[in-house]
C-alpha cells in the first residue's frame, strides 16, 4: 500500500514551494488586472490577408498605442488592450492600420468596459470568492456533523482549498509577467469552478475517511487516513482524467477567446486533485494528532 | 424488483425518445423552440449598458419616466426592423441603468446611434397628399417654435370615462404649450395630427398610426380620447418621457459623458460562428478521448457508463433547446465540463463495485452495495459545485461579469443530470445486464480473476 501519510513533509515542501513562489510573484510583479477589472477596451481584429503580430505592433506604437497588448489568436486574428476608446475611434483605427498593411480588417469583437464597472465588477469578484468558501466551510461542517470536531473537517477543506487559490493566482501573476496573461471576470469563474472541484475531491476522500473510522478498520488515524486515500485514489485519479481529456480538448482546440479561462480550469484539476489527496487530508491526521512540526520538512522525525 | 427495473428502463427510453425527437433537427419547432438560444457571443450583437442624467427629473418622477425611456429606446431598435431585442431598466443605488441587447444585426454603430437620439416626441401634420410630412409649428414671442412633447406638464395620465366607459388620455400645456396649442388648434380644427419619434409615427397595437383629430381649440388642458387603454398608457409614458431629454450616456467622475456606454460588448456574427465550430471540434475530440478510457478501463461497466452518458447528452441539449437555456461561450465550456464531471459519479460507483467484487461479494450485491456506498459521496460531493454555481450566478448577474451566467447554468444543469444519469440510468442499465445473466464473467467488470 502505498504510504501518503508518511510523505506530508514531501507534500508541504513542494506546496511550500509553489505557494512561496507564487507570493514573491504576486508582491513584485502583482496581478494583471483585465478589462473586466481596470476598464478599457479589448477589440479583435480580423486581417485578411493575415497580416504578421510584429507589423501590428509597429503599426500601433506607430499610432501611440505602444502599449497595447496583442495576443495572436491565429488564422490572422489578433486581440488587442489597450486603453479606452470608443467603437468608433476603433473603426478609424483599423481602417488607418488596414492601409497601411494592405489587409482588410474587421472588428469582430469589441469590448468596451469603464473603470467605474471594473471596480464594482472586481468587489463583486472578490465577495463572490469570500462567500463561496465560507458558503462550503458550513457546508462540509454540516456535511460532517456526526463526526468529532467537524469544524476541523472544514477547516481542513477550506485550508486545502485557500492552498488551490493561492497556486493557481500565484502561476497567474507569473503568467501575467513573462506573457501578459490578464485576469478577468472568467479567471474568477474558473477559480470557482475548481474550488469546488477540488472541494468535491476532498469531500469524496473524506467520506471515506468517515467510513473508515466508523467501521474501526485501525486504531491508527493516520492508518485509517492512508488507506481512505489509497482506497479512493482509483476514483480520484480516473475522474480527474476524464475531466481532463474534456478540458486539454477545450485548452488545444477551443480558440483563443476561452483559452485562459480553460487553462485556469486545467490547472485547477491538477492542482485540485494533488491537495485533495496530498494536502487535506494529511492536515487531518496533523491536527488530529496534534503534531505541528511533522509538516516542517527539514526536522527530524518524531519517533 | 425485475419488473421497476423494467419499467425504469421503458422510462429512460421514453425520456431518450422524447429527447432525441426534440432535437434532431435541431430547427425543428418543438412547443415554440427552434434551434437553441444562442448568447451573442456566439450568434453576434450587441450588449450595452448606458446610465442616464436624471438630476433635472423631480425624484418621484424618475421612475415613471424611465419607464417611457424603455418604450422610446425599444420603438427605434423595431424601427430598425430588429426583433427579438431587450431593453431593460436597473436602479442601483438611486442610479438608473439602461441594459440593451440587440441579436446578430451587420451594422451595430447604426443602431446605436439610434439608441442614443432624445427622446422627444414631435407633432406632424398632413401635406397636400395627405401624409404626415410637416412638422406643426406656432409661433410665440416671434419665433417659430414645433410642437413636441417638452411642452407638456408631467402629469399625463390615463383615466376611464365613468359616464361613457372611454378611455381618456389627460394633458397639461406649460405656458408656452399652451400658447402654442391654442394656435395650432385653431388652425387645424377637424384635421388629424400624428406623432413622432425621429423619422417613425407612433403606432398603436393593431400597427395603425396614431393620429388623434382635433376637436376642439386646446387651451391648458386637453384629452385624447378613442385609444385603446393599452396604446394611451404607452402614449402617456412616452409623453411624460419626452418632456425632458434623457441622455443616455455614463458617469465618469462626477461628470456626465453623453453617448458613450458604461459596457459595450459586441461580436461579430462570423466569429461567433468559429467559435461555434472550434467548441463543436473541442466537445468531440473530448468526449471520444473520455468514451474509449472508460470502455477500455472499466469493460462492460464502462460501455454501459457511454451508452448513459449519450444519453445525458442528449437529454441535456434537449434541456436547453425546451427551457431555453441561453448558450454562450463559457456556457459551452461548462456544458463540455459538465460531461467531464457527469462520469464521475460513474467511476466512483464502478469503482465502489469493484471493490466490493474484489471482497468476495456476489456480482448483483457488489453492484448494489456499489450505488448505496457511492450515493453519500456523489451527492456530498457534488453540492459543493452547486453553491460554486450558485455563487457565480450572483456574480453573472452584475453588469461586468454577465458572461459568467451562461457558465454556473449549463455547469449545475449538467451536474444535476449527470446525477440522475448515474443513479437511475446506469444502476437501472447494469441491473438488468447482471439480472439476465448475459455476463457474468467478472473480468468484464475489470476486475482480475
Amino acid at each position: 500500500m502505498i504510504d501518503f501519510v508518511g510523505k506530508k513533509r514531501w507534500f508541504s515542501l513542494i506546496s511550500g514551494i509553489l505557494i512561496i513562489a507564487g507570493i514573491i510573484s504576486l508582491a513584485v510583479f502583482g496581478l494583471k488586472p483585465g478589462i473586466d477589472f481596470a476598464g478599457g477596451t479589448s477589440m479583435t481584429f480580423q486581417f485578411s490577408p493575415p497580416v504578421e503580430q510584429s507589423q501590428l505592433r509597429e503599426e500601433m506604437a506607430k499610432l501611440g498605442y505602444d502599449k497595447a497588448t496583442i495576443q495572436n489568436a491565429g488564422e490572422g486574428n489578433f486581440i488587442i488592450h489597450i486603453g479606452e476608446i470608443t467603437s468608433k475611434e476603433a473603426n478609424e483605427l483599423a481602417e488607418q492600420i488596414g492601409a497601411e498593411l494592405d489587409s482588410q480588417v474587421k472588428i469582430s469583437d469589441y469590448y468596451l468596459a469603464s473603470p467605474t464597472v471594473g471596480a464594482e465588477t472586481a468587489r463583486n469578484a472578490g465577495i463572490a470568492v469570500i462567500i463561496a468558501a465560507v458558503a462550503m466551510l458550513f457546508y462540509i461542517v454540516w456535511a460532517f456533523r456526526r463526526m468529532p470536531s467537524p469544524f476541523r473537517w472544514g477547516t481542513c477543506a477550506i485550508i486545502a482549498l485557500i492552498h488551490d487559490v493561492f497556486i493557481i493566482v500565484g502561476i497567474f501573476s507569473i503568467l501575467g509577467w513573462i506573457a501578459g496573461v490578464e485576469i478577468d471576470a472568467l479567471f474568477i469563474t474558473g477559480l470557482l469552478a475548481v474550488v469546488g472541484y477540488s472541494i468535491n475531491n476532498t469531500v469524496v476522500i473524506f467520506d471515506r475517511i468517515r467510513e473508515n473510522v466508523s467501521r474501526h478498520i485501525s486504531p491508527d488515524f493516520a492508518t485509517t487516513v492512508n488507506a481512505s486515500i489509497v482506497e479512493t485514489l482509483g476514483r480520484s485519479l480516473n475522474t480527474s482524467l476524464t475531466t481532463l481529456f474534456v478540458i486539454l480538448a477545450l485548452f488545444l482546440f477551443g480558440g483563443a477567446t476561452i483559452h485562459y479561462f480553460v487553462l485556469v480550469l486545467l490547472l485547477g484539476v491538477i492542482v485540485g486533485t494533488y491537495s485533495s489527496i496530498c494536502i487535506s487530508s494529511q492536515l487531518l491526521v496533523v491536527w488530529e494528532k496534534k503534531e505541528w512540526r511533522a509538516l516542517l520538512p527539514f526536522t527530524k522525525r518524531p519517533a | 424488483m425485475r419488473s421497476r427495473n423494467v419499467y425504469l428502463l421503458i422510462f429512460i427510453l421514453a425520456l431518450f425518445g422524447f429527447a432525441l425527437w426534440s432535437i434532431v433537427p435541431l430547427d425543428r419547432n418543438v412547443f415554440g423552440r427552434e434551434g437553441l438560444r444562442l448568447g451573442l457571443d456566439l450568434a453576434g450583437g450587441s450588449y450595452l449598458v448606458y446610465q442616464t442624467n436624471v438630476s433635472d427629473i423631480e425624484p418621484d418622477n424618475r421612475d415613471e419616466i424611465m419607464e417611457g425611456v424603455k418604450g422610446v429606446i425599444e420603438r427605434r431598435i423595431n424601427a430598425l426592423g430588429i426583433t427579438e431585442s431587450t431593453v431593460q431598466i436597473q436602479k442601483h443605488e438611486g442610479e438608473y441603468s439602461i441594459v440593451i441587447q440587440i441579436p446578430g444585426i451587420a451594422d451595430i454603430e447604426k443602431a446605436k446611434e439610434m439608441v442614443g437620439l432624445f427622446t422627444v416626441l414631435e407633432f406632424r401634420e398632413q401635406d397636400a397628399a395627405g401624409n404626415f410630412t410637416v412638422p406643426t409649428t406656432g409661433t410665440v414671442n416671434g419665433k417659430e417654435l414645433t410642437l413636441t412633447s417638452r411642452y407638456f406638464k408631467e402629469n399625463t395620465y390615463v383615466t376611464v370615462s365613468q359616464t361613457i366607459g372611454e378611455t381618456l388620455l389627460v394633458f397639461e400645456w406649460d405656458e408656452t404649450g399652451a400658447q402654442l396649442s391654442k394656435q395650432i388648434t385653431t388652425r387645424l380644427l377637424g384635421k388629424p395630427l400624428a406623432i413622432y419619434l425621429g423619422d417613425e409615427p407612433l403606432r398603436g397595437e393593431d400597427g395603425s398610426i396614431i393620429a388623434p383629430t382635433v376637436e376642439s381649440v386646446i387651451e391648458d388642458r386637453g384629452q385624447i380620447t378613442g385609444l385603446s387603454l393599452a396604446d394611451a398608457t404607452e402614449l402617456s409614458k412616452l409623453l411624460n418621457a419626452g418632456r425632458i431629454d434623457v441622455p443616455l450616456g455614463r458617469w465618469v467622475d462626477g461628470e456626465f459623458e453623453p453617448s458613450i456606454p458604461l459596457y459595450e460588448r459586441t461580436v461579430d456574427a462570423t466569429l461567433g460562428a468559429d467559435s461555434i465550430r472550434k467548441s463543436i471540434l473541442a466537445a468531440v475530440i473530448g468526449i471520444v478521448l473520455l468514451l474509449l478510457f472508460m470502455l477500455l478501463y472499466y469493460r462492460l461497466p464502462g460501455l454501459v457508463a457511454c451508452l448513459s452518458l449519450g444519453i445525458y447528452g442528449v437529454v441535456l441539449l434537449a434541456i436547453f433547446k425546451l427551457v431555453p437555456v441561453t448558450l454562450t461561450l463559457p456556457g459551452v465550456a461548462g456544458f463540455i465540463l459538465s460531461l467531464g464531471m457527469a462520469v464521475d459519479a460513474n467511476v466512483l460507483i464502478f469503482e465502489r463495485t469493484k471493490e466490493e467484487l474484489r471482497g468476495g461479494r456476489s456480482l448483483g450485491a457488489a453492484v448494489e452495495a456499489g450505488f448505496n456506498r457511492a450515493w453519500t459521496a456523489i451527492k456530498d460531493s457534488n453540492i459543493t459545485t452547486f453553491i460554486a454555481c450558485i455563487v457565480l450566478f450572483w456574480l453573472g448577474g452584475t453588469l461586468g461579469a454577465f458572461m459568467v451566467r451562461g457558465f454556473a447554468l449549463t455547469l449545475s444543469i449538467g451536474v444535476a443530470l449527470s446525477m440522475f444519469t448515474a443513479i437511475i440510468i446506469t444502476r437501472t442499465f447494469l441491473r438488468l445486464i447482471i439480472g439476465s445473466q448475459v455476463v457474468t464473467n467478472l473480468s468484464a467488470y475489470g476486475v482480475k480473476k
